[in-house]
């Protein structure tokens, strides 16, 4: 699994982004796409945890905590302006 | 246990009780934290009953309620989820109720959505519709959403989903009657065919070429056909073994074929039900929900800003668990102090009455301390549930795992096992109870079966026992530091250190399975409220005394019967001479064999065996075997008997490479068998708890084996 151009775990504090493909493994991605996180959702990284790790993310009007290594393979498009 | 019509329902006096067989039975699910237990408890009365779901470890809540026109009618909590999709046994008890394969077809489904985060709770919401049964849904929080300036069209979000859609606010008892009417109306009306989601045309095909697999293995689905079969392909994994249960051989390798298919073609087949699930969903909260012009301030970002900070968020979360700490060690000590008060008086009082003799002794030192073995865990099983509600409902229990998960992750645990294992310094049984907050079955066993080598406090006179026979107040290392304090402190770092690698290993060797992550909800910051919090608490307090409790008495029992079987030939003999010649002291001779390379002898292995029983009974057990009475662990005698002890071939039983090696092993083993006990409950089997015993037995051994022999090498074993 090669890792996508742009991730999650890349897109800098406070900025929109869309969710553009889930690439993890298929029980991790199922749940996060039960979440809400499927392709074309908004969502936002708010904060990183105070040891660098887990991020918490911004995404259908709820907070969600993953961790960095899942973040990685969530695909995003251009962070919106 | 007597069934729900023990519950108090304000019944009218003049309606015929409705046998409960006959009753509605109506599930409550919704996400976590939607407010499901507050609606719960808001909506029946006081007697809740607590079971399990037949073979897993689910707990099952149910309660009755009576509705105008209906009648009392059963309402059954369901765990908090975010989906029907099922990766366990545990998770598949929930679906199955929903969709009416737990020989338990509900009535009605009344759905707990929180309308701050409504796509989420739709999504759920939808799967539900999809099998076909009456739903009713709750849009709970309306207050906050209110405070968010959220403008949410109940009408047309009731007109596009089909179902009545009642705005509450569960906290503050409101909408409650309008909910029960609608609930009523819902039961009064015919199930009809469900308007299910409609699926891409290649996704609607695959799942119309398993249903025809489904329809004939399990004809009995009826409407929810359907939606078990769109169950069954997002649920049954690509590697088996799955834990499912009662999914069919041939539904199995249809949907694999299935799934095999569309991966070649390129399609992703979670993607496209799930994608078209919420499209619905975005569809229909985009008519129903008109964001705020200007977001509202939120308080919790304010709040998170402290205490998810680099800085200030550990040194609270220090604070907090500190406090958690002095809690659970000192708060309860009164309480214990006092039931081991109350213990001591029953017991002299039966002793008084009674004459001497079998019975008095089964009696006193069987059953009373027995049950005192029991509820002695009340005071903290009652102050961590509390402390673990009261940081839940207000939501900083999320903020804890987000703040340690990168510690615990790293071995291979989950951020919310870090309570449960900090609670294990204090006791493992509450401990063991506290991972109840781990949602994941992996998780949580994962973290029970490290659990119990963090060094409890029940431990510690063992240790200041040793470590005053064996070092003196007087050992200095390096001239200045108490070589006793060094021991003290070796041994939680060893216990530490332990459960950590512990964890490490068995991830990567029986409990392993899907890539451990962490997939957490941080909940918005709320005040918790007093009477929901007594009630969970009590429930918590009562499983353990009714399930855990029960086998504790009986292992008690078993114990005293040990020490006590068969009697000493000579009437008048004393304790220690009875338990020399009891069923436990040739246990403890036959164990000399293997107690004799860690430095130890038979006497220190009856009183191993009595530590099982609790473990500060190693101390009063060694204080009978040395024929002293009443000792605790600051008792001199028993110290100085203890120093002079010599083996049977004349050196010195407790030297520092021993005495090392029996802390160690008390450290590592699993010498408890309320820990036991209590783990069999909770993993529903008795296959963990002994494999606990297993590993940790091993663990221990080996571990004081090497302390003496490499103590003894050095020099120390004399
Ligand atoms: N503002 C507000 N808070 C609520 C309402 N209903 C429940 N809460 C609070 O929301 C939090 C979660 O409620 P619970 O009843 O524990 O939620 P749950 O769905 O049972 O959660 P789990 O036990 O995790 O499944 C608690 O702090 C409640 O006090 C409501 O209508 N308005």
């Amino acid at each position: 699994m090669s890792l996508p151009i742009r991730s999650l775990a890349t897109l800098p504090l406070g900025v929109h982004a869309v969710v553009r493909a889930v690439h993890s493994s298929r029980a991790i991605a199922r749940r996060l796409m039960e979440l809400g996180l499927v392709p074309g959702t908004r969502v936002q990284v708010t904060r990183v945890a105070p040891l660098g790790d887990p991020l918490e993310l911004h995404v259908r009007n709820y907070a969600l905590s993953i961790r960095r290594a899942d973040a990685l393979s969530i695909e995003i498009d251009e962070p919106l302006s | 246990m007597t069934a729900a019509s023990g519950a108090v329902a304000p019944a009218e006096p003049e309606r015929a009780r409705v046998p409960a067989a006959a009753r509605a039975v109506v599930l409550v699910a919704g996400n976590p934290n939607s407010g499901k237990s507050t609606l719960f408890n808001a909506l029946t009365g006081s007697d809740v009953k607590v079971s399990n779901y037949p073979g897993v470890t689910v707990t099952r809540t149910t309660a009755v309620v009576e509705l105008d026109g209906i009648g009392p009618v059963d309402l059954v909590d369901l765990p908090g989820t975010y989906s029907l999709t099922a990766r366990s046994q545990d998770e598949q008890v929930a679906v199955d109720a929903v969709l009416g394969r737990a020989g338990m077809r509900p009535d009605a489904v009344l759905i707990v959505a929180d309308a701050t985060a409504l796509g989420r709770a739709l999504y759920l919401a939808g799967e539900i519709i999809d099998t076909g049964a009456r739903v009713v849904i709750a849009l709970n929080m309306v207050d906050e959403a209110r405070a968010q300036r959220l403008a949410i069209d109940e009408a047309r979000l009731a007109t596009d989903l089909g179902v009545p859609v009642v705005p509450i606010v569960a906290r503050a008892r409101q909408g409650l009657d309008q909910l029960r009417q609608a609930l009523a109306d819902a039961l009064n009306t015919p199930t009809q065919v469900p308007r299910t989601v409609t699926l891409p045309p290649l996704a609607e095909r695959d799942v119309a070429s398993l249903a025809a697999v489904v329809r004939r293995e399990l004809p009995g689905l009826g409407h929810a056909t359907r939606a078990w079969t769109t169950w069954a392909l997002l649920s049954i994994d690509d590697a088996p073994p799955d834990e499912l249960v009662s999914v069919p051989a041939a539904v199995r390798t249809a949907a694999h074929q299935i799934r095999r298919a569309a991966m070649r073609d390129g399609r992703n087949l979670d993607l496209e039900i799930i994608g078209a699930r919420y499209e619905r969903v975005d569809r229909m909260v985009s008519q129903a929900v008109r964001p705020p012009d200007r977001p509202a301030p939120r308080w919790t970002d304010r709040i998170d800003a402290v205490l998810t900070h680099r800085v200030a968020g550990i040194l609270v979360f220090g604070a907090v668990m500190l406090a958690l700490f002095q809690a659970l060690f000192s708060w309860s000590e009164p309480a214990i102090a006092l039931i081991e008060r109350l213990v001591a008086l029953a017991q002299g009082g039966v002793s008084a009455v009674l004459p001497a003799g079998p019975l008095r002794d089964l009696l006193v030192d069987g059953v009373i301390a027995g049950v005192g073995n029991v509820i002695v865990f009340v005071p903290q099983i009652a102050l961590l549930f509390l402390f673990i509600g009261v940081m839940e409902d207000a939501g900083y229990l999320a903020r804890v795992a987000f703040v340690i998960d990168r510690v615990m992750g790293a071995v291979g645990l989950h951020g919310k096992s870090f309570v449960p294992m900090l609670s294990g310094f204090s006791c493992a049984v509450p401990a063991v109870m506290a991972t109840r907050t781990l949602e994941n079955r992996t998780d949580r066993l994962l973290t029970m079966m490290v659990l119990p080598l963090m060094s409890c406090s029940a431990r510690l006179p063992i240790y200041v026992l040793i470590i005053a026979t064996v070092f003196g107040p007087a050992a200095r290392i390096g001239g200045f530091i108490s070589a006793g304090a060094v021991a003290l402190f070796a041994m939680y770092a060893l216990s530490v250190t332990a459960a950590l690698t512990a964890a490490a290993v068995l991830r990567r060797t029986v409990l392993t399975g899907p890539r451990p992550t962490l997939l957490l909800e941080l909940p918005p910051y709320r005040w918790p409220v007093a009477s929901v919090l007594a009630r969970t608490t009590w429930r918590q307090v009562r499983s353990f005394l009714v399930d855990a409790g029960t086998i504790i008495l009986a292992l008690t029992i078993v114990m005293w019967a040990l020490l006590n079987f068969p009697k000493h030939s000579d009437p008048g003999a004393d304790v220690g001479a009875q338990v020399r010649a009891s069923v436990a002291g040739r246990i403890g001779h036959l164990m000399e064999p293997a107690l004799e390379p860690l430095g130890l002898d038979w006497r220190v292995g009856i009183g191993i065996l009595g530590a099982f029983s609790a473990r500060e009974v190693f101390v009063s057990t060694l204080g009978i075997v040395f024929d002293i009475s009443d000792a605790d662990e600051t008792n001199q005698p028993l110290r100085e008997k203890l120093g002079a002890a010599a083996k049977a071939d004349g050196t010195r039983l407790f030297t520092p490479a021993s005495g090392l090696a029996l802390m160690v092993f008390f450290v590592l083993a699993c010498q408890c068998m309320s820990t036991v006990a209590v783990v069999r409950r909770e993993s529903g089997s008795w296959r963990w708890p002994l494999f606990m015993f297993g590993y940790q037995t091993v663990l221990a051994y080996v571990s004081a084996l090497v302390v003496y022999q490499v103590g003894k090498a050095l020099g120390f074993g004399a």
